[in-house]
């Protein structure tokens, strides 16, 4: 192996890595009174955009040895939306009031967790990309419960470590089985091997306990018990970034292992036909991701908790598509899934606003925002109608696209309508409650005592970006999913 | 050119969200400034229509690639029903903002709100292209909540969030019709004319057909699906009364015309019946429950319900006919409850704050406000079918078509005619001509009627009457709409 050539294609990832090992040296240091939050926030910012820079300068395609590091277009692109995600966490966080000790580690975790996501979505080698996972995981089981630490928060830390931990002994045993069978370790050594596999009893084992690693990383019930609690408590911004950016990892990496590495094997999620594959199971936990996280999200009081609810029936919406089995659905679910990270990012944004001047994120803490902080309150429709599907934002298209590609594939239209059915019908659902919380902001009348809620300036800079590349990406979806469309991995 | 129609009222929509809160008086300006603006490409049109060469079926065609990679294009066209109806809601974008001219709160964000309705409305009148259909077509949804919640009264938090799961779930069947048929016809695109020109199996137009046609229907107000409309219409403020009615469930019904039928021809023949058979019930009962109503909102809402009947029924004949009466009863619906609501809200229920039948009768309102009491009168006339006016010609028409189609479902509908004519006059009676319990005493003294309503009064009468005494040139234009090629297909 060329070492060299190793160290050229992670840079990025070295970059960060190199940021964050000296905020947490600085933070052991007496300077780190004087930097203070607000300035390792800016150093952390400044690493992840060094990066950034590294990685858009980095040359063209490669790939090396077994596939450990792939770099191509696809990927940095993704690279690149996860550091921006972090970038706009890291200003959301800026204004916040964080404890002594978790000023410089906090942001250094969080950017241990940005290189873990960056490192799944830069490889094609099973154990590179679990490492990744596992590396992303432990530093945002522990972001859970840092800042604030409470026994709601040790709790919600500790269900998302168990549950995550099971579900990564889950994704290893899946991938050792996979090892096995293929005798190979990357995705498109499996396609290969797997190729005239069928409906094999092993592979199938192999399927279900990768599909139980993926499920927990993008919330799918019956793998979603976490999310709530986490999210709801995990400072707003660590919130917001395993709501964004974890997510979007997540997705990605998703869709390239079952279309790519076991395209073979997707068997069909038709009515009528099922087929024994991985396309009925991402059928099956789709249907219920959107069922139960959208009646969930129904029954919630706190904003926190309905966007994770929410979240798992996006998850739902997202598997849909990946269900089809067919390489089109990889265009829309790489495009909606940065769309959703975008709108989701913008959304925690106003929550964590919310949550610091009212220390309350029920949706009664949100009356009179519409009054107080306009700006904030723009953001707000505009993320949360974009989630919910609505013209002209980009969310509407992203879902529009999602239901064409969970379509696509298989002989007759009716064979797949059972689930764009289903999710069109959640989607119905999710705007209510959406607009629930709308209701609150606009025509509420705020509780006497309310705080003001301005917004400080990193946090405007995220509601505007956001907003506006919302309203953007949603009148002119066209260069982006264009981009996308020419910079798809190709199945061998 | 004709892309001017919703631009200007997007601009003049973004303009107002936009404009400082002190420059607030000037909102109902640049929103008039707006519909005026909008309302010039329509009348170029108009002048034009006959001149203009066509472009197969549409004339005014414009036609841009959108988004490549789906096959959307940004097209745009119109025909003789195209044109009717984007008359109607130039006058209705005048009418209603003159109707507002009194707002007071927050009346930048009510006319941005409004002239947005507006804009969906054109766009979805002049749409080529199913997905920038669709995209008007929802972007209505939201501003029609916000417009309830906001500026309305009668329990509007619940009305408003019906109405919009209403829309909502009935756009999310257009949806999934939409979507088999893409699928269907080979998924190249969202062309209109090219998916209704394709054969579809009649195992898919069986379950396609009413999925679409209902979801379409649902805004449309037909009965069983009605129940959103009463509430909706009373609960919300002048303006957006007179565009629910005038405009918004035009749209339900355009659609069901233009998408569901050609689409679906097979399974228009095979379902008509069965629709034609809701409309018609939809007649007698919307005027049934409109008789026992004590609200005068109420009443007016309800005689919508059935007057909407009338346009189902219409172009469920699918004769020449009936379509064509089915869409002047569109247009002619628009003027009169319009005018309807304009007189109630606006001219009676500002000034005295009451809409109760007995309360409003014991005011003395012929002496008090004799302009109130003669366009009330004369709307009343176009309402209940007196000849002269838009409602005759088109109910005539309608009925001479259901005549050689469904000679049954003439009884109700007759029915229907008769208790309008008793709930029509009962109204009239109990509101102006009830003895008012001190009938010597000076009438109390209201502010006195100012000239924006005098205006808009005065265009909705001569719309109204200029349809119903002039019809020939409308008739002719609407029926080569539906000699063309497209629309062809759903005669049998």
């Amino acid at each position: 192996m060329n070492y060299s050539n190793f160290t050229l294609y992670l840079l990025p990832e070295i970059v960060v890595l190199l940021t964050a090992l000296g905020m947490v040296g600085l933070g052991c240091t007496p300077a780190c009174a004087r930097i203070g939050g607000r300035g390792f926030g800016w150093i952390a910012m400044g690493g992840v955009g060094l990066a950034l820079l590294v990685l858009l300068c980095l040359p063209g395609p490669a790939t090396l040895p077994e596939a450990v590091v792939v770099h191509d277009p696809l990927t940095r692109l993704f690279k690149a939306a996860l550091c921006l995600l972090a970038v706009g966490t890291l200003l959301l966080g800026a204004g916040g009031k964080t404890r002594t000790e978790a000023r410089a580690e906090g942001r250094a975790l969080l950017l241990f967790a940005l290189i873990g996501l960056m490192v799944v979505v830069g490889t094609e080698h099973l154990l590179v990309m679990f490492v990744g996972l596992e590396l992303a995981s432990l530093a945002l089981y522990i972001l859970v419960a840092f800042e604030n630490p409470g026994p709601r928060q040790a709790e919600a830390a500790l269900k998302y470590f168990l549950i995550g931990s099971v579900a990564a002994a889950f994704l290893l045993f899946g991938l050792s089985l996979l090892f096995g069978i293929s005798g190979s370790m990357e995705l498109r050594g499996i396609a290969e091997a797997i190729a005239e596999m069928g409906a094999d009893p092993v592979l199938l084992a192999a399927i279900a306990c990768i599909l139980v690693g993926f499920g927990f990383k993008v919330a799918a019930v019956p793998f979603h018990l976490w999310a709530p609690d986490a999210y709801q408590a995990a400072p707003v911004p660590v919130a917001g970034f395993i709501a964004s950016a974890s997510k979007v990892a997540g997705f990605f990496i998703a869709a390239k292992f079952m279309l790519l590495g076991l395209g073979a094997s997707a068997g069909s999620a038709d009515w009528g036909g099922f087929g024994a594959g991985w396309a009925p199971l991402l059928a099956a936990l789709a249907a219920l991701s959107m069922l139960i996280g959208n009646i969930g999200a129904l029954a919630q009081r706190s904003v926190t908790r309905i966007m994770a609810f929410s979240g798992v029936g996006h998850s739902g919406f997202v598997l849909a598509a990946l269900a089809a089995a067919r390489h089109e659905a990889l265009r829309a679910v790489l495009f909606y899934s940065l769309i959703y990270g975008l709108a989701n990012l913008t959304a925690f944004g106003v929550i964590g606003l919310v949550r610091r001047s009212r220390q309350s994120d029920e949706m009664a803490a949100f009356a009179g925002l519409g009054r107080s902080s306009p700006l904030a309150a723009g953001a707000l429709v505009l993320a949360l109608l974009s989630l919910a599907g609505l013209p002209p934002l980009a969310g509407f298209f992203g879902k529009f696209q999602l239901f064409a590609a969970t379509l696509s594939g298989g002989i007759d239209p009716a064979a797949r309508i059972w689930l764009v059915g289903l999710a069109l019908f959640m989607s119905a659902v999710s705007l209510y409650y959406y607009l629930r919380i709308l209701k609150y902001v606009f025509f509420a009348e705020p509780a006497e005592a309310a705080s003001d809620t301005t917004a400080d300036n990193p946090s405007r800079a995220v509601f505007i970006v956001g907003g506006a590349l919302l309203i953007l990406l949603g009148l002119f979806p066209g260069p982006l999913l264009q981009f996308i469309q020419a910079v798809l991995p190709h199945a061998r | 050119m004709i892309a001017w129609t919703f631009l200007t009222a997007l601009i003049g929509s973004c303009l107002l969200f936009l404009l400082p809160r002190r420059w607030r008086d000037s909102a109902r300006w640049i929103a008039l400034a707006a519909a005026v603006a909008g309302m010039v490409p329509v009348l170029g049109a108009l002048a034009n229509f006959a001149a203009a060469a066509p472009v197969g079926d549409f004339k005014f065609v414009l036609r841009h690639p959108w988004i490549e990679t789906m096959g959307i294009d940004f097209h745009l066209g119109v025909d003789g029903i195209s044109l009717v109806l984007i008359l109607l809601t130039a006058i209705m974008a005048l009418a209603g903002i003159l109707f507002s001219w009194n707002i007071t709160r927050q009346p930048q964000r009510f006319f941005a709100l409004f002239l947005l309705i507006i804009a969906g409305a054109y766009g979805v009148f002049l749409s080529l292209d199913l997905f920038l259909f669709l995209v008007f077509y929802e972007l209505v949804i939201l501003p029609k909540y916000f417009l309830i919640a906001g500026w309305g009264s009668t329990r509007k938090d619940f009305a408003a969030m019906k109405l919009t799961l209403y829309s909502i779930f009935g756009s999310a069947l257009v949806i999934v019709g939409i979507l088999a048929a893409w699928f269907a016809s080979g998924r190249s695109g969202f062309d209109l004319t090219a998916l209704a020109a394709t054969d579809y199996a009649p195992g898919l137009q069986i379950w396609a057909f009413p999925l679409t046609f209902l979801g379409f229907a649902i805004l449309g107000g037909i009965w069983p699906f009605h129940t959103w409309v009463p509430g909706g219409h009373t609960a919300a403020p002048t303006a957006a009364s007179m565009l629910l009615a005038g405009v918004v469930m035009k749209l339900g019904a355009y659609g069901a015309l233009r998408v569901a039928m050609p689409l679906f021809p097979e399974g228009l023949e095979t379902w008509r019946l069965f629709f034609a058979l809701l409309a018609a019930v939809g007649i007698l009962w919307g005027a049934c429950v409109a008789l026992a109503q004590r609200d005068l909102k109420f009443v007016i809402a309800y005689s919508s319900i059935s007057h909407m009947g009338f346009v189902f029924l219409g172009i469920l004949c699918v004769s020449l006919v009936g379509v064509a009466g089915g869409v002047l009863q569109m247009v002619s619906h628009g003027f009169i409850a319009a005018l309807l609501f304009a007189v109630v809200g606006r001219m009676l229920y500002d000034r005295t704050h009451t809409r109760d039948l007995s309360a409003l009768g014991r005011l003395g309102l012929r002496r008090a406000l004799p302009f109130a009491a003669f366009v009330f009168i004369a709307a009343t006339a176009a309402s209940i079918g007196l000849p002269g006016f838009s409602g005759f010609v088109a109910e005539v028409l309608v009925l001479l078509g259901s005549w050689s189609s469904f000679p049954l479902l003439l009884v109700p509908a007759a029915a229907g005619i008769l208790v309008t004519v008793a709930f029509g006059l009962k109204a009239m009676r109990e509101t102006f001509f009830a003895e008012p319990v001190e009938s010597t005493s000076p009438p109390p003294d209201y502010p006195p009627v100012t000239r924006p309503e005098y205006l808009g009064a005065l265009l909705l009468l001569a719309a109204s009457l200029g349809l119903g005494l002039y019809p020939q040139p409308w008739i002719e234009v609407v029926s080569a709409a539906l000699n063309s090629e497209m629309m062809r297909v759903i005669f049998p």
